[in-house]
């Protein structure tokens, strides 16, 4: 197809028939300043709805603005983005977005960290000429995970976009119409009451304070500074990959020690490491699936990490409910055995402990919540943080992070494999369990430790491998419009697979709804996850059976995976729920 | 969500061999919402779920289209519906007086209907009757000129038809 040629602010360009101005411009380093857009490529998350109005620019000979976003760039164009009349049509908008916008910037969630408040900082903004009427719609605070402030939504759909199109989950919708437009749920149910997986994708794309987390900030602080509480804290995989950004580090800075260091500095007893929990993870999980094999269970078999992904298929696929693995996430194994085994060892009153869990995620804070996933009422898991929670801490006490020396993660429950740092990634979890599961079967460990095929941003990935005579059909889905058309394939087609890895975020964990914001840059998630895949590379250990501390728990309390105690303190069960 | 009411299931029933004869169920939301306020007479929230259900769309879709349309009802209707035209020409000859006096009559807010369920009071846009102003219509039927001296008279005649008793 021949190339469209055109000008924008008298530069002439060539772009392929279907590009946008926005796209064009910004290949020429012309910088038009966007709100409800948003393009991550290869999530899928693709939002150029154009109805902010921001990105205004001058088409020469057509009577009105055009929005850059998502008008196509023709032949002869002449398109200028620094004209006075695109400018003062910029600032206009904005203007009138913030007319119906509270001002209450310096006590937001976001502030700092706000796109809205960007742009009008970026438009010079000082004054806003429009007085109107303001919204007053009620807070949604039902939820463990996520707090909506309709107040502050800008309609930019980004939410929308992210829940029924990339996660086909379908929770929100625009409700009511004109000045009343609210993006609401099903009959303005609470969010705990929907079938919301909690996955937290909509307040990674939310641009302003309009979704944000449940904050447990306080409660952790007022935990470690309680005489009475021993309070020990657990970090998952995706997180060393990802904190350095909240101190303005560059994306893929890998922070394990300092991340430790910074835990003790801020008062934790003990620091340990959700990836000795993964690792024990794999122990449970490769084990259930060679018995399944072995035993003609039932296959494939699901992973069983990730809180969003089980929610998902406990509405979405009830039918399905036996395929996934019982095994529970790594975070909630960890506050079992903590509260079991570890308290006893360290001379701990289980019921003065505290476990704090940082999470890339907010399912986990809704998973701590689950009934089943507690010791008698009491959750084996008390609070969850996120990394920006964490970076909030941090930052409070005043602690210099990039400057801080590498500190260790204490012993017991503090030891890792690199296969248990690749579960922050999609394709991980299986990955690691495959490791484990392939030295079982055959005895000997695989020609190249790293199952390749397995790794990436793309959707959905398929690899067989042929382990001790028989060819393992894998899948791996990241994304839970992906999940869900790799479990249709399921429903329909029973015998296509034995082993699937789900995670609900595009990406994995590393692209977490509790990760620092993206910047809106598509490539945040694949430098995180190489950060996390050096940190495999860097391992002695590379298996998670051959973690010691792992060796040592089974020998001195769980005895051998899949026993008794493993089931009751390691294993869980789902619960059918409907749309 | 389970549906006490029997009148209700058999309605819904009615509503399923509608759609199972649909020849597609793509983009047919809106059709199947129409046909639901047909039988049903409003969209309350367990039809608008089983639409959902039945159609394979998110109910926050379905329940954002209904409140999209003033067309659909969420509440349910009257045996006789007022509708006060609210529409440039009506309102400028005095349509919020008209619609001031149904509500005080009739002990109602807009968009809701009496307890005896006889009338329900909603105001519209324009009926394309301005030389008229102000208009309402009461299951349709147009009265011109109305005054709000008139809105009792109205509302007698109705009830002198039903027997029934205002509020």
């Amino acid at each position: 197809m021949s190339l469209v040629n055109f000008t924008i602010n008298g530069i002439s360009m060539q772009a392929e028939p279907g590009a946008t101005i926005l796209e064009c411009a910004k290949s020429a380093g012309i910088h038009i300043p966007t709100l409800c857009h948003l393009n991550l490529h290869d999530t899928k998350m693709v939002n150029q709805v154009g109805t902010c109005r921001v990105c205004m620019v001058e088409v020469e000979g057509r009577r009105n603005l055009a929005p850059a976003c998502n008008t196509a760039v023709a032949e002869g164009m002449a398109v200028r983005t620094d004209s006075v009349k695109a400018i003062k049509a910029r600032r206009k908008v904005v203007e009138l977005l913030l007319s119906n916008h509270p001002k209450d910037c310096l006590v937001c969630a976001r502030n700092q960290n706000c796109e809205l408040q960007s742009l009008a900082a970026e438009l010079s903004i000082r004054r806003v000429r429009y007085d109107g009427k303001r919204n007053n719609f009620p807070w949604d605070t039902s939820s463990y995970s996520l707090v909506r402030d309709p107040n502050k939504c800008v309609l930019c759909r980004r939410c929308e976009t992210m829940c029924n199109k990339v996660q086909s989950v379908g929770v929100y919708s625009a409700v009511n119409r004109g000045f009343e437009t609210v993006i609401g749920t099903a009959f303005d149910e609470p969010m705990l009451d929907t079938v919301c997986t909690f996955c937290g994708q909509c307040v990674s794309v939310c641009p302003t304070g309009a979704l944000t987390q449940v904050d447990n900030t306080w409660a952790v602080w007022d935990a470690i500074n309680n005489p009475d509480k021993f309070v020990i804290v657990q970090t998952a995989p995706a997180v060393r990959a990802a904190l350095g950004e909240e101190f303005g580090m560059p994306v893929g800075s890998l922070v394990t020690g300092k991340m430790a260091s910074a835990l003790r500095l801020l008062g934790f007893d003990k620091v340990y490491d959700t990836d000795f929990a993964a690792d024990l993870t794999i122990m449970e999980e490769a084990h259930e699936f060679i018995e399944r094999v072995k035993n003609g269970g039932t296959l494939p078999i699901l992973t069983s990490c990730c809180p969003a992904w089980v929610k998902f298929i406990e509405h979405q696929f009830p039918e399905l409910l036996d395929i996934p693995s019982t095994c529970k996430s790594p975070h909630e194994m960890f506050g079992a055995v903590a509260k079991t085994h570890l308290a006893g060892k360290l001379g701990v009153d289980p019921a003065n402990m505290v476990v704090v869990s940082v999470m890339p995620c907010l399912a986990k804070k809704y998973e701590a919540s689950r009934p089943e996933l507690a010791l008698e009422s009491s959750p084996y898991v008390d609070y969850v943080i996120t990394t920006r929670e964490l970076g909030a801490m941090i930052r409070e006490a005043g602690v210099r992070f990039a400057s801080l020396p590498d500190g260790e993660f204490d012993s017991a429950m503090g030891e890792s494999t690199g296969a248990s740092v690749i579960f922050g990634a999609t394709g991980g979890v299986i990955e690691a369990a495959l490791r484990t599961a392939y030295a079982w079967l055959t005895g000997e460990k695989p020609a190249d430790v790293e199952f390749t095929a397995l790794r990436g941003i793309k959707g959905i990935k398929e690899a067989t491998y042929n382990i001790a005579g028989t060819d393992f059909k894998i899948a791996v889905a990241s994304g839970l419009g992906n999940a869900r058309e790799l479990l249709e394939r399921v429903r329909d087609n029973p015998d296509e697979y034995h082993a699937i890895e789900i995670m609900a975020c595009p990406g994995g964990c590393v692209s977490g709804g509790g990760q620092p914001y993206h910047g809106n840059d598509p490539e945040t998630y694949a430098k995180r996850a190489e950060a996390i895949y050096s940190e495999d590379r860097a391992k002695a250990l590379r298996y998670s059976h051959e973690n010691p501390e792992v060796i040592a728990l089974y020998e001195e309390f769980l005895g051998e995976p899949g026993s008794h105690r493993a089931h009751e303190l390691l294993h869980t069960e789902y619960t059918k729920r409907t749309v | 969500m389970p549906v006490a009411d029997t009148d209700m299931a058999a309605k819904l029933a009615e509503l399923d061999a509608y759609i199972d004869s649909l020849p597609t169920k793509e983009g047919k939301l809106i059709t199947v919402l129409h046909k639901a306020q047909d039988i049903i007479g409003y969209l309350p929230f367990d039809a608008q779920h089983h639409i959902a259900r039945r159609l394979g769309v998110p109910s926050s879709k379905v329940y954002g289209v209904v409140t999209f349309y003033s067309f659909f009802n969420i509440k349910p209707k009257g045996k006789y519906k007022i509708a006060c035209c609210m529409g440039t020409a009506c309102f400028v000859r005095g349509a919020q007086a008209i619609v001031d006096e149904f509500k005080k009559r009739l002990s109602v807010e807009t968009g809701e209907a009496t307890k005896d369920m006889l009338f329900s009071l909603d105001t519209i846009r324009c009926v394309g009757a301005c030389g008229l102003a102000p208009v309402i219509s009461v299951n349709g039927k147009i009265y011109g000129r109305v005054a709000p001296d008139d809105v009792n008279k109205i509302i007698e005649e109705y009830m002198a038809k039903d027997g029934g008793s205002v509020g």
